[in-house]
């Protein structure tokens, strides 16, 4: 832990954004995590795809459970809205505020245990209602902050540090996302800014329940020899299925690599997804395909990775509940009560 | 790119800008870090050691640590470093049992000295606990040379001088001083062992105009004049002065003048005024104390009546740059401008002179008419004298003085034992841990947000009154604490070592200036092009690593690291690590014998 704010100074070429903004400026408090812990680089990462895509702190509302990932949020976006939840209940309370509110960008902040274990229900019924966020799972395969034991995302056969093998099957939350009905899927590893950042930015652009599995090595606790979540095995084992560049609506498109390798996904918002295929018969558009996909390749011991699924004309919970375009707390009394002769009407209508 | 190799003195002693600036290689951050904790007598020790006039320097060194000062780089205005040397001067104990003591007995060695100014006196602080017996002559009155003579009282009181040149006569040696030396061939048959010759740059350069002759009475060369000040010989002027030239010598004459009654005292200048040679300190306290500076305007005629100065006619000029890219004043086409005036203080510009050392004695001269002297060793034509300060290589400053002393120190003394003056002794470095805990340092490595402390200043009406009034009143210690807290201690060395390294980028994450960058190597040119700020100021070096196990490497831009060790905090294995960079450079004596 450091002691030390961070100092202000910063480099004097540090650019701004539109908004005015450096990166320095999407930042929140010097981390408290073990020095080393995969969550900080997510941070990192999240803390670059907000400057990048010129988001005003003030319009994101970041919200997160209990654990190691889930006391991320004082660490990035210093300037935004948070709330910490009860364990496992960031999911809800996520639900409730779009609801309310459905002009805020929500970005849900959780961890293996928060999200599938105690909280498993919650993350299960917030992807199926497509709320309109992204949920990132910190995923690191332990209970960090209890020194170490297994946790519901753990391998079964994979070693805990003092050297006990797991008997347990291994939650697949992108397995489970998918089947669940996410609109957009992704996994990724701290370990890969160059593929983790687009993958938040186009995940903060889309309209649906957006989901990013990023695997996080726990550098205390699970970094070791028969770990299937150190930075050695997912290095050794990551099969990224494409490289993506996020291009926003305003930026124009450029064509980096070799036509016929590429594929163009535009979003409802503009944005398009320029996905770079790495594996020949990846099909990002195809549900079952994925699942099938990874299934196989995970038995294989690969950790896939990259833009798994995407729905580019997906729907979100509003559009399901047909809710006015004002965000709801800000219809007031005369919006909300109906007058004497709508009343009338309606009556009559039920009689 | 290769590995960079950060064995010997000389990687990281550059990443300490300061201390690689300063040409008597002081260990700026070491004193500052010592102000900061209240030990003065030993931060002015530390610099006594290297710079030997630490009280002198602290008011009037020309700073060639500021412009280099990291801090500068990172916000808008370096640390005052220079000011700093003055409150550790101005708040130590006694020191002097911690000088050295006069030898107890001869080597045997006999040097003589020729000027009693900065450079003598360092090479006499050298040598004389050695044993060698050290006469030094001069021509004035008391031991010192420019920094007596040249610089003002009211920026220099005469009591530091008084002190710091006595800590050194105190050693032990022979002052022959109201001796001028008028031959070097007398002296050479009077059978020294060496000689060092530090007799500065003594005349200042003349302009020779129409009306200077008629006008004689009212015109001063600026540097002969200074010293009459400073000697009590002379003690008031005209009440309208023309100073003309842009050199530091033009800012003191100036402010001198407006302490001798001098009312409408004018700077003029030939140059822009941003080309000026004086420091920018300097012209600002000029201006300060009401003293228009005028600039590309270049005197053409001193105008007089009745053979008594009336004033000086100027041409008006601008800057133009012609074909082949060289600046120049051309006339601006605007009319001759006449300044009215009764005296004039001639400073432009100063030279050496050696009317005293005939051409007969084996002594080579170049085609400036100034001695050989080798740069490195200070050693002339004559295998036994040596040079040192402005006397080698014309007007630099008190510090590069002292830099020259060393170094023939070094000379004489190796010449003396009889060993080869070319073999030059390394520095003495070292590179050791700051670590005190898991997330704590031996050093203060939150870095303060303060911007530069100003001097404080004597009320103006007070100190224009009296010439040996000092102006500045120096940084008190509450105010010298926190100046010195803005130090970032470049001396403690981000070092990196790749068989930890686990690639986890936690200290990318954390360095608050974008330094580090893991990435695949390429040429040195295109890898400063692609890190996460890319490193455009190429007189800071790039740290490489090894290759890593992703078969990257990391790359550190040393450019603006605020050496605050977060990243070394932030690293779970100890690949970074905080380590105390110290240089201290071999003087004369046992340790630069190389057998």
């Amino acid at each position: 832990m450091t002691y030390i704010l961070k100092p202000q100074l910063h480099h004097p070429k540090l650019a701004a954004n539109s908004l005015g903004y450096t990166r320095r400026d999407y930042e929140g408090s010097v981390s408290t995590l073990c020095a080393g812990c995969g969550h900080d680089s997510i941070s990192a990462a999240i803390i670059q795809a907000c400057y990048e895509l010129e988001l005003p702190p003030h319009r994101i509302a970041k919200l997160s459970g209990i654990g190691c990932s889930s006391k991320t949020p004082d660490y990035f976006l210093g300037n935004s809205h948070g709330f910490n939840t009860v364990h496992g209940r960031m999911p809800s309370v996520l639900t409730g505020a779009n609801l309310a509110n459905k002009d805020l960008i929500y970005l849900g902040v959780s961890g293996d245990g928060d999200s599938a274990s105690i909280g498993l229900g919650q993350f299960a019924h917030a992807i199926r209602r497509g709320v309109n966020m992204l949920y990132i799972v910190e995923n690191n395969g332990v209970y960090g902050l209890t020194k170490g034991q297994f946790s519901a995302t753990s391998d079964k056969g994979s070693k805990s540090k003092r050297g006990v093998v797991n008997h347990d099957a291994g939650i697949d939350l992108v397995g489970m996302a998918l089947q669940l009905g996410a609109t957009y899927v992704a996994r990724s590893f701290s370990g890969d800014k160059e593929q983790l950042t687009p993958l938040i930015k186009a995940g903060l652009a889309h309209k649906g329940a957006a989901f990013i599995d990023c695997i996080s090595p726990c550098v205390q606790f699970n970094n070791h020899n028969g770990s299937t979540k150190s930075f050695d095995y997912v290095r050794e084992h990551n099969e990224a299925v494409n490289r993506m560049d996020f291009i926003t609506p305003r930026e124009p498109i450029r064509a980096d690599y070799a036509p016929g390798s590429t594929v163009k996904v535009q979003q409802h918002d503009g944005s398009v997804l320029s996905l770079h295929k790495l594996a020949e018969l990846y099909n990002p558009n195809n549900r079952a395909q994925a699942l099938g996909y990874l299934q196989a390749r995970g038995g294989r011991g690969q950790v896939v990775t990259g833009l798994l699924y995407i729905d580019p004309d997906a729907r979100d919970l509003h559009d399901g509940l047909d809710t006015v375009d004002t965000p709801l707390n800000e219809l007031n009394a005369a919006e909300l009560s109906p007058s004497v002769a709508a009343l009338e009407k309606i009556n009559a209508s039920l009689r | 790119m290769q590995r960079t190799s950060t064995w010997g003195p000389d990687y990281f002693h550059k990443v300490v800008d300061c201390q690689w600036a300063c040409p008597a290689h002081t260990p700026v951050p070491e004193y500052i870090r010592l102000i900061a904790d209240g030990r003065y007598s030993d931060a002015y020790m530390v610099n006594w050691k290297s710079n030997v006039f630490p009280g002198i320097l602290g008011r009037t060194c020309d700073r060639p640590c500021e412009p280099a000062c990291r801090r500068g780089r990172v916000e808008d205005e370096p640390v005052a470093i220079c000011r700093l040397k003055r409150v550790a001067a101005d708040n130590k104990d006694d020191i002097r049992d911690q000088l050295p003591r006069p030898a107890a007995q001869s080597n045997g060695k006999r040097i003589a000295m020729v000027g009693a100014g900065p450079a003598s006196l360092t090479v006499a602080r050298d040598l004389a606990p050695l044993g060698y017996e050290i006469t030094i002559f001069d021509g004035d009155a008391k031991a010192g040379g420019m920094i007596r003579s040249q610089i003002p009282r009211f920026r220099l009181p005469e009591e530091v001088i008084d002190e710091e040149v006595g800590y050194i006569t105190g050693l032990g040696m022979a002052l022959r001083l109201g001796e001028r030396v008028d031959s070097l061939k007398a002296l050479l048959a009077e059978g020294y062992d060496a000689i060092f010759v530090g007799s500065g740059a003594p005349r200042g350069r003349d302009l020779d105009l129409p009306g200077r002759e008629e006008a004689r009475a009212n015109i001063h060369i600026g540097i002969d004049w200074l010293s009459s000040v400073s000697f009590e010989h002379i003690d008031k002027i005209g009440k309208r002065v023309i100073v003309l030239g842009g050199g530091n010598t033009a800012m003191d004459c100036c402010r001198t003048s407006r302490r001798l009654g001098g009312e409408d005292v004018k700077v003029i200048v030939r140059s822009g005024f941003e080309e000026m040679k004086a420091s920018p300190w300097e012209k600002e306290d000029a201006i300060h104390e009401d003293i228009p500076i005028l600039n590309f305007r270049v005197p053409k005629e001193f105008t007089h009546e009745n053979g008594k100065l009336t004033g000086v006619l100027f041409e008006v000029v601008k800057a133009e740059i012609d074909e082949k890219g060289r600046r120049k004043l051309v006339n601006s086409g605007e009319p001759d401008e006449h300044y009215a005036c009764d005296d004039v203080l001639v400073a432009v510009g100063q030279e050496n002179a050696f009317p005293w050392m005939e051409r007969d004695t084996g002594l080579e001269f170049d085609e400036w008419d100034m001695p050989k002297v080798n740069p490195i060793t200070m050693q002339s034509s004559i295998p036994n004298v040596f040079f040192g300060g402005d006397a080698a290589f014309g007007p630099k400053n008190i510090i590069w003085a002292v830099a020259h002393g060393h170094d023939a120190a070094v000379s004489i003394d190796k010449f003396c034992q009889g060993e080869d003056v070319a073999v030059r002794p390394p520095p003495e470095f070292s590179l050791i841990s700051q670590k005190m805990g898991i997330h704590e340092w031996s050093y203060d490595n939150d870095i303060a947000n303060d911007r530069r402390y100003r001097v404080p200043q004597r009320d103006k009406a007070v100190s224009l009154k009296d010439v040996k009034m000092e102006v500045e009143l120096g940084f008190d210690r509450d105010i010298g604490y926190k100046e010195a807290e803005r130090c970032l201690n470049c001396d403690v060395q981000t070092v990196f070592a790749d068989n930890l390294c686990i690639e986890c980028d936690a200290c990318v994450d954390i360095c608050p200036v974008d330094c580090i960058t893991f990435t695949v190597e390429s040429e040195e040119a295109d890898l400063r092009q692609r890190l996460k700020q890319p490193a455009l100021n190429l007189e800071q070096d790039l740290y490489v690593s090894g290759k890593l196990a992703t078969g990257r490497v990391m790359v550190k831009d040393e450019d603006v690291c605020l050496h605050c060790g977060l990243c070394a905090e932030r690293c779970p294995t100890g690949a970074w690590d905080m380590q105390r960079f110290t240089l201290e450079m071999t003087h004369a004596g046992a340790a630069c014998q190389s057998r």
